[in-house]
């Protein structure tokens, strides 16, 4: 018993730094935030009334949910394809894959939007090989619009995606997949009637992990949405730092992180916390 | 292994299976009757799952062919020979219920709808499941778990069904329960059955023929009585039991058998000493024994002084040495064991002819 007191004031102590670095840096000044929500530029709820009937907010809202999921999809998807390789692949096949998880980590955010502007924009490497190929005589907008900022979020949140859906496919009985093959059925059926459904947990936290991430997006999305697709964050940022309304920008950042709140909740309803790195 | 409800006949010709340099399974032949009980025994190692994993088409033999009804399936994928396979923890899919897991070969083979349900419900009901239909595996018990499992490789009717160590998480009682479910579901089904199991006890109690493994190689196949009465060497004696091995000397063959000579006494065996001349080894299972005063002229028999008894209910075992130090184990009745202690301990051996069975010296 005193094994396992002293134990968890080790534990407790451990913490304390990083508890008392989120209290102070994260915990303290967002109260402050809540404050100003309810009492600028008068007190009362008329920020959160503005939230209701603005139309430039509720557009920012829905457009923000809708990249938020459609990266989402795109995502998960994706990195499902990677993932399989990575734990599944033979052993070049697994290093390669590794490779490429670990790479992004490596390489920072700003740098990577800033490198699918140079791949993207109107003179950009894609639409002058296109050109030159003769394969479009215009070049295409693929930058300075949500196809950008898609891009660029699916890019930085695919390895997110690859670590809960690793570790469902890790736990996974190899004995369940040769039952089913030798029971009758393919490959392919396999695949779906099978290896899908039972990494039904990697793909929720997966999916989860990723969403979360993308609606507090801000600089992939300031970069190449090129200020024509404003999401959430960065209407926070104008309404702090630009029409100086900090009353409606307080209001906003709270609604986002009780949702995002909520969302962590759900998310660790489905996966345990070390199953997400 | 292909036409449904129909026992299939399986020969293996030269099998051999190298995983880099190991070689875990050497130069196997041997032929699987329609409808038998054939068991794979043998210590872990010794390359019989092995051999089951060819069998179900998820491991490719290095050399060798494989023919089911006289059909080449050597190179056929396992999805195509759908042996009926129950893998040791079942391999369940645990995402679906009971009845899903066991329509699953059903629905893959595209059955109608009324017709997967009824052959569901009919096999529900032969392996003792109803009331379980709706649950999820995890909410099984281990012996329900290994019912599902059976049904499941069963219900599309495989010509052959393959069993790696089934009841291996199973305890002592359920056990033998299952052991004498999986016989019944062998003669109702009258399809053939391949069950692998590192249990000798399981091997002579379920199967119609038993086949030993070792080191890669099948050492000996037969009748469950046979390969016990009479193995052809000295592993496979050990191994199904536990066996006194006394040195003979001069054997060499005689009337109705063989004769030969045991610590300078002469004795007489009925099997035949084809393989082995001259020195060799007398085998006797220790309930083929029996404590003596002494022994009549003729009879086979040895003296031996008793040290140590070991009560074990029904009878006692009893271990003896013999004059010239080799160590004997017998299973008597426990009121023979305390005579035979209390009487200053030195008793005679003795054996019927037919129970003692020659092997070669020193030789695996």
């Amino acid at each position: 018993m005193r094994g396992v007191l002293s134990d968890r004031m080790g534990a407790a102590l451990l913490m304390a730094p990083l508890l008392l670095f989120l209290v102070l840096a994260y915990a303290w000044p967002f109260l402050g935030v809540v404050k100003w929500s309810f009492t600028l530029p008068t007190p009362g709820l008329g920020q959160y009334d503005a939230l209701l009937t603005d139309d430039l907010v509720q557009s920012v809202f829905i457009r923000t949910l809708r990249i938020a999921a459609i990266v989402t999809v795109v995502s998960v998807a994706a990195a499902y394809a990677i993932t399989v390789v990575w734990v599944r692949g033979s052993p070049a096949q697994r290093l390669i894959a590794e490779f490429c998880i670990l790479v992004p980590f490596w390489i920072s955010v700003l740098t990577r939007a800033f490198g699918w502007v140079a791949l993207l924009s109107n003179r950009g490497l894609i639409n002058t090989w296109l050109q030159s190929i003769g394969f479009i005589s215009e070049p295409l907008t693929l930058v300075r619009n949500e196809f950008g900022v898609v891009v660029g979020m699916t890019h930085f949140l695919i390895p997110f995606a690859v670590f809960p859906l690793a570790s469902a496919m890790r736990s996974l009985d190899d004995r369940v997949l040769l039952a089913a093959r030798g029971l009758g059925s393919s490959r392919t059926r396999t695949f779906w009637t099978v290896f899908v459904p039972m990494t039904r947990s990697g793909i929720i936290g997966s999916a989860l992990i990723v969403f979360v991430f993308s609606l507090g997006f801000f600089v992939t999305p300031a970069i190449l949405g090129g200020g024509r697709s404003v999401m959430i964050a960065e209407l926070i940022y104008l309404r702090i730092f630009q029409s100086p309304d900090w009353g409606l920008g307080a209001a906003i950042s709270v609604v986002l992180v009780v949702f995002v709140g909520a969302l962590m909740g759900l998310l660790f309803r489905y996966v345990r916390p070390k199953q997400l790195i | 292994m292909q036409q449904p409800g129909r026992a299939a006949e399986i020969k293996a010709i030269g099998i051999g299976k190298s995983f880099g340099s190991f070689r875990a399974l050497d130069n196997l032949s041997l032929n699987i009757g329609r409808g038998e009980f054939l068991t794979l025994l043998g210590p872990s190692g010794s390359g019989k799952t092995t051999f089951l994993m060819i069998l179900a088409g998820f491991v490719q033999p290095t050399d060798g062919k494989l023919f089911s009804d006289g059909t080449d399936i050597t190179d056929r994928p396992a999805e195509q020979r759908a042996a009926g396979m129950v893998f040791q923890g079942y391999a369940l899919f645990p995402h679906m219920s009971v009845e899903a897991n066991i329509a699953f070969p059903l629905k893959v083979r595209k059955k109608s709808a009324a017709d997967i349900k009824k052959r569901v419900g009919e096999m529900i009901e032969r392996v003792g499941l109803i009331g379980h239909e709706k649950k999820l595996p995890s909410q099984l018990s281990g012996g329900q778990q290994q019912r599902v499992a059976l049904a499941r490789a069963l219900v599309f009717e495989p010509g052959v069904l393959l069993l790696d160590e089934p009841f291996s998480a199973l305890d002592k009682s359920l056990r033998g329960q299952m052991q004498a479910e999986m016989k019944r579901l062998h003669q109702e089904t009258g399809t053939t059955f391949v069950f692998v199991t590192h249990d000798q006890s399981e091997a002579l109690a379920l199967s119609s023929r038993v086949a030993i493994f070792n080191h890669g190689k099948l050492l000996q196949v037969g009748a469950p009585d046979e390969v016990y009465d009479r193995p052809d060497n000295r592993f496979v004696a050990e191994f199904l039991g536990e066996i006194n091995m006394l040195p003979l000397k001069g054997v060499k063959p005689a009337d109705n058998g063989s004769t030969g000579l045991c610590e300078d006494r002469a004795v007489n065996m009925h099997c035949k000493a084809e393989k082995v001349r001259g020195d060799a080894i007398l085998a006797i299972r220790p309930e083929h024994m029996s404590i003596a005063r002494e022994a009549a002229a003729g009879e086979n028999g040895i003296a031996a002084t008793a040290i140590a008894s070991t009560y074990l209910g029904a009878a006692t075992k009893l271990d003896l040495t013999t004059r010239q130090g080799a160590k004997v184990t017998v299973s008597v009745p426990n009121e023979v064991a305390a005579a035979a202690l209390s009487k200053g301990n030195s008793v005679w051996l003795t054996w019927p002819a037919e129970k003692g069975f020659l092997l070669p010296d020193g030789g695996q």
